[in-house]
């Protein structure tokens, strides 16, 4: 199969049609292919291009020839662009200076039509029977690779780490407020943390793999479908399970330790919640993201859970509102970044069965969706501060409004276009780490304020 | 060893597309239009493994033509040409081996570093193969006109 469909000849052949001059190709008889440019006059719905015959060349009737279009526009100082090229096949017959081809087959590509990065995910397999055949010839395994540093980024995609990070140390800020805090313990939730998250990211692509997602998605970017590592022939699947498993153990030895040395009730639930809905993620037999739960399972890991969990290590179990309501906009916003991201990913995620909110909703309402769970971030901190339980500084996270504001109106425009929708995600992903640095420098206000003028309080009521 | 036209060479050095045509398992031309990098003796091109399907065509039927016949990929030159010749797969590093020819490519699409430096977006499109043309027959038509018979020229041992 192609990476591009074959278009049918009379398509071919109107293409073919707006191109300044037509390529006439045919094989001549010393077995080499010969190629003239030549002026075509197409008629698309009787299947037949006619043009002069080239002077000095013999055109051969007894096999099919081509007529191919090309075009490019010449950019100084980049390259070009604008590429696109048309190949009709068919006979051809002579009648007097004149020579006529019956189109019969057609192929091409535009990449107005077909973006670049596109074609070139449509044209995975063809890479991967590549490497098969050169290992083969070879007898030894020959793999794609890249530099250590660009594989270990794009393997773990640790650019999102601050998904972990965010939630983790406005735990520990808040717990530092209520006058809690013990760097060690701090150190390892942030490591232990970013594990839990780095083993979700590498199983996500295991079980998405298995489960035919990564690969019906032709259209991934830097923010949505997976590392596509194992798609790449970059790392195996099995590599990559046993990295999630390194990742995990390696969470879980942390945790371990965390509950042997400021455990407690509050944190062993937690942790046990959060490997659940980590692992479970896209792992069977639970697949929440399969199932639509995906954004809410999202929301508890990277919101509650972790906030919390940070926040009872620090206090060695106990609990309190603040924490909790200081983690819902969080929540909510990391929710909005997977929720955005799964955009573009929605016709290969239909494809696998995986019911995002993206697939199962219309444009309309994923847009208003956004709209009310972002508005919802910002009413909860308003709320929170009106009655006292967040302090005054934490109105600072409404500083990052036009970010939102700005990716609610770049949804419209983009939703089809998944190339144009990254600048929106890019805006998105920053979004929520800006509400946080927010809400992490609201806290060190507090503290600040609170060693300066112990007496003065930031709260109201 | 070549002796190509002089206008050939001029329009090979300064094309920013050309058209690789290969012979197909069905003995149809099939044409893909690639960037000819031009080192004074042989012609030059790189195929990404996500594109290779010409390398298959080409690893069983090494008889290939290159045509230059874009006015406005030779900045606006009305001549045209084709060169037949035998091509040959240059595989032994996909990684980085076709990397030696960066400094030709660079200077007809300038852009192809800066993509390189950030080959981890796109990984597979710069592991890539090298098709070395050696050239054997040229047709070369000075006005660019098809109702003018080309001048031919064969180059290479068939030419001695």
């Amino acid at each position: 199969m192609r990476s591009t469909p074959e278009v049918d000849a009379r398509t071919g052949l109107e293409k073919l049609a707006t191109y300044p001059y037509q390529i006439l190709t045919w094989v001549d008889d010393a077995g080499y292919p010969v190629s003239v440019a030549v002026d075509a006059r197409v008629n698309a719905s009787e299947r037949t291009a006619r043009f002069e015959t080239p002077a000095g060349l013999v055109v051969p009737t007894d096999r099919e020839v081509s007529l191919t279009g090309s075009h490019i526009r010449p950019q100084p100082g980049y390259g070009y662009d604008e590429r696109r090229h048309v190949t009709v096949w068919g006979p051809v017959t002579v009648s007097g200076p004149t020579i006529s081809l019956e189109g019969r087959t057609a192929w091409g590509w535009d990449e107005a039509e077909v973006p670049f990065f596109e074609y070139s995910e449509r044209s995975v397999a063809k890479s991967r029977k590549y490497f098969d055949a050169l290992s083969a010839e070879r007898g030894t395994p020959v793999k794609p690779s890249l530099s250590l540093g660009f594989l270990t980024l794009r393997t773990t995609r640790l650019p999102f780490l601050t998904a972990t990070i965010v939630p983790v140390v406005l735990g520990i800020l808040i717990a530092t407020s209520h006058g809690q805090f013990d760097l060690v313990a701090a150190l390892l939730t942030i490591i232990g943390a970013c594990f839990v998250q780095l083993g979700l990211n590498v199983a996500n692509d295991v079980f998405d793999t298995i489960q035919g997602a990564d690969d019906a998605n032709v259209t991934p970017t830097q923010f949505s479908g997976g590392s596509r590592v194992i798609q790449y022939g970059l790392v195996s699947l099995r590599q990559m399970a046993t990295l999630s498993t390194v990742f995990y153990v390696l969470a879980g030895a942390i945790g371990l330790i965390l509950l042997a040395t400021h455990g407690s009730t509050a944190l062993l639930v937690i942790g046990v919640v959060g490997f659940i809905v980590s692992l479970g993620y896209t792992a069977p037999p639970l697949k929440f993201v399969y199932r639509g739960l995906g954004e809410i399972a999202v929301a508890l890991g990277f919101g509650p859970l972790m906030l919390l969990g940070a926040y009872v290590v620090q206090t060695g179990g106990a609990l309190s509102w603040e924490p909790f309501v200081a983690s819902i906009p969080i929540a909510l916003l990391v929710a909005l970044i997977l929720y955005v991201n799964e955009i573009p990913d929605r016709r290969g995620d239909a494809h696998a069965h995986k019911l995002t909110l993206p697939v199962r909703f219309s444009k309309a309402a994923v847009i208003g969706g956004y709209n009310l769970a972002a508005a919802a971030a910002y009413a909860v901190i308003v709320l929170g501060v009106g009655t006292g339980i967040l302090p005054i500084p934490a109105l600072l996270m409404l500083l990052t409004i036009p970010l939102a504001v700005r990716v609610s109106r770049g949804l419209a425009p983009n939703y089809d276009n998944p190339y144009a929708l990254m600048a929106v995600m890019g805006v998105n992903v920053k979004l929520h780490l800006y509400a946080g640095l927010m809400l992490g420098a609201a806290y060190v206000v507090v503290l600040i304020v609170g060693a300066a003028w112990p007496t003065m309080s930031l709260f109201l009521g | 060893m070549a002796n190509i036209p002089a206008p050939v060479g001029e329009l090979l050095g300064k094309a920013l597309v050309g058209e690789l045509t290969v012979i197909d398992a069905q003995g149809r031309p099939v044409t893909y239009p690639l960037i000819p990098l031009w080192d004074g003796e042989r012609v030059y091109m790189t195929s990404s493994s996500l594109f290779s399907r010409k390398l298959e065509h080409i690893r069983a039927n090494p008889k290939v033509s290159l045509s230059i016949t874009d006015p406005v990929a030779v900045d606006g030159r009305t001549d045209r040409a084709t060169i037949q010749g035998d091509a040959r797969i240059i595989e032994d590093d996909p990684h980085g081996g076709w990397e030696r020819l960066l400094p030709i490519w660079e200077q007809k699409e300038p852009s192809i570093v800066y993509f390189l430096k950030a080959r981890v977006a796109l990984p597979l499109f710069f592991e890539r193969a090298l098709i070395e043309i050696t050239p054997r027959r040229v047709l070369y038509w000075s006005d660019g006109d098809p109702a003018s018979a080309p001048a031919v020229t064969v180059v290479g041992e068939e030419a001695a």
